[in-house]
């Protein structure tokens, strides 16, 4: 893993808005053909970090760089990224064609080429064939298919997206995440996702970099921080976690690590059912354990014999323990 | 089919409410168009005393004498090309404005775009008379450069406003895309900013354009009589001479350039847009 290029790095990056918020001693490497995804809820300055590589925020201090060069005295335009932004990415008075045209010419492509390679572009995201058609009459899925191929268009060095298709319905955000993780791996291309929605990331990224108030929390592979949270906000915010307070700490364990036995005494401690829920092929339970409420996932064969309040054993398998002073 | 046109026939036809509301319509309409329809007449009136309705004799006789008179012609002339000038002008003075008025926030934003509604909120001839002052001063009196700011001075209102909308209601994140892909700064705004905008720019032409063929007050205070234009022609003729048709010939080719251009922008001028441009924000 070490010998591999580095594209992108962001060596000790501060912005700070006139308001005090902002991001605070950035350090991050990005390698060559890799997914990297920022996770974080809003306003946590995962978005501030994204723009200040693509050049619409200035830093404050520290350095970025992409291929060992130095970008930060660059204005966007001159700059190696493409960015595909939440919304509002096509000009909407330009024809598909001339929207993804509108780079290309200021290249100094010749014309044919242009025709050529929104061609194949279109052809790459399934847009084949709307290059007359307006912003207006495609569907915001559409756009954003086209907003991704008019910056890989340009083959830049690093595609930058701010969450792409947050404002997209559920079930074409999941085609579009898969279209992009296809087009990322034919292509080779390295990326940079803005994500706030933790499947998402999970779903796409290579790695996945956990911010929280400015800070990153952890940086690491989906499996690595699924498995292995190294605090409590990144424990809470990625997947389903259950946060049992013993003496001195915290036990954070996840709801399919639990395992869950009739009658007491049998395992680590004992809970009594509150509720059980059918959801397909598996059953959630909810169980009560002093002050805390337990979530664990069940066959069906057991959650046939079980009731409200009885008791059962829970046995802890796989977690994370965090000092107490932190919940 | 007379018969139904008997008003009280038609009244329990079609309700008390409908009744009323046909005849305020018609009231309206007569008010409306009625001296519209009398200047079309009057127009082509060669002869016409005041008690008739109808003229004694029709014909062309008076668009002739107006397009004989060699003055009125070159009036007609100096009306366009003032009119162009003012528009090219307040275009480059109005149009950065407006933009930063719609994209930077800075102290004193508010009172600057407030500061363009003064000029239309005193009486005209009263900062006219004001302006000469300074005008006669800096030598502006009986000159072009003087007429044209008087017009400016009237049109400013709309020509910031408007535009300053306009901008506002392109998305920050597509001037983004554009410089993300290679664009400039200027080539920015020229190629997307504008273009967007370009609905709100057009109808506060139009009114600059309109406003500054109609003007006649400050043409003529400043202008000194030395610059005609159309309605300062009109002026002097109307009062001259005893025959109305003349008004009218000139009230309907005064006509001609607004009804072109409305019908031309005929898209974009609509409430909405007009609205758009006097909110505060």
């Amino acid at each position: 893993m070490s010998d591999r290029k580095i594209k992108l790095q962001i060596k000790d990056m501060t912005k700070k808005y006139d308001n005090g918020d902002g991001v605070e001693h950035i350090d991050l490497d990005v390698y060559e053909g890799e997914i990297v995804t920022f996770l974080g809820p809003s306003g946590c300055g995962k978005s501030t970090i994204l723009r200040t590589i693509g050049g619409f925020l200035d830093v404050t201090s520290g350095d970025i760089t992409i291929d060992g060069q130095s970008i930060v005295a660059l204005p966007p335009e001159k700059r190696p990224t493409a960015m595909v932004f939440q919304s509002y990415n096509l000009w909407p008075h330009m024809t598909i064609y001339e929207n993804l045209a509108f780079g290309l010419k200021l290249r100094k492509i010749p014309k044919k080429t242009i025709d050529e390679d929104i061609k194949k572009m279109l052809a790459l995201v399934s847009m084949s064939g709307c290059e007359k058609k307006y912003p207006g009459q495609l569907s915001g899925g559409q756009q954003q298919r086209i907003a991704i191929a008019r910056s890989l268009l340009l083959k830049p060095s690093l595609l930058l997206l701010d969450e792409p298709f947050s404002a997209l319905d559920a079930k074409i955000r999941q085609q579009m995440r898969e279209e992009l993780k296809k087009i990322q791996s034919d292509l080779g291309i390295t990326v940079i996702f803005v994500t706030h929605d933790q499947e998402e990331a999970m779903a796409l990224s290579h790695r996945i970099v956990v911010m929280n108030k400015g800070k990153f929390d952890q940086v690491g592979t989906p499996a690595e921080i699924y498995d292995n949270p190294a605090t409590l906000h990144v424990a809470s915010f990625i997947g389903e976690m259950n946060f049992i307070r013993g003496r001195g700490d915290t036990i954070a364990v996840r709801p399919e690590d639990i395992t869950v036995m009739e009658g007491g005494g049998k395992g680590d401690m004992d809970a009594v059912v509150r509720t059980i829920m059918m959801l397909g092929h598996y059953v959630v339970l909810t169980v009560q354990h002093g002050d805390d409420v337990i979530k664990c996932f069940i066959d069906r064969e057991l959650s046939d014999r079980l009731k409200d309040g009885d008791t059962v054993s829970l046995t802890i398998g796989k977690h994370s323990k965090f000092a107490a002073s932190a919940s | 089919m007379f018969k139904m046109l008997n008003p009280r026939r038609f009244y329990h036809a079609v309700g008390k409410r409908k009744f009323l509301e046909f005849i305020l319509l018609a009231i309206f309409i007569l008010f409306f168009y009625g001296p519209l329809l009398n200047m079309l007449m009057l127009a082509f009136a060669n002869e016409y005393s005041v008690p008739n309705v109808l003229p004694q004799e029709w014909g062309f006789e008076w668009w002739g004498y107006v397009f004989g008179q060699k003055s009125l012609v070159s009036s007609m002339v100096q009306s366009f090309v003032i009119a162009i000038i003012t528009t090219i002008v307040s275009m480059i003075f109005c149009i950065p404005a407006a933009y930063s008025i719609s994209r930077f926030k800075y102290r004193g934003r508010k009172i600057f775009m407030l500061s363009f509604l003064l000029t239309n909120a005193f009486p005209k001839l009263g900062i006219y008379t004001s302006i000469a002052v300074l005008f006669y001063k800096y030598g502006l009196m009986g000159t072009y450069p003087g007429v044209v700011i008087i017009h400016m001075i009237n049109s400013m209102m709309f020509m910031v406003w408007l535009p300053a909308s306009a901008f506002r209601s392109v998305h920050r994140q597509q001037e983004e895309a554009a410089r993300d892909v290679g664009a400039g700064p200027v080539r920015t705004f020229f190629k997307v900013t504008m273009p967007m905008a370009m609905p709100g720019i057009a109808v506060a032409t139009l009114y600059t354009f309109l406003g500054s063929m109609e003007e006649a007050q400050g043409t003529m205070l400043v202008g000194l009589g030395r610059i005609q234009t159309m309605p300062v022609a009109m002026y002097g003729i109307v009062l001259d001479s005893s025959a109305v048709q003349i008004g009218a010939v000139f009230a309907l080719l005064l006509i001609i350039p607004s009804a072109v251009l409305i019908f031309l922008m005929r898209k974009y001028i609509g409430p909405e847009a007009i609205a758009g441009g006097f909110k505060m924000k």
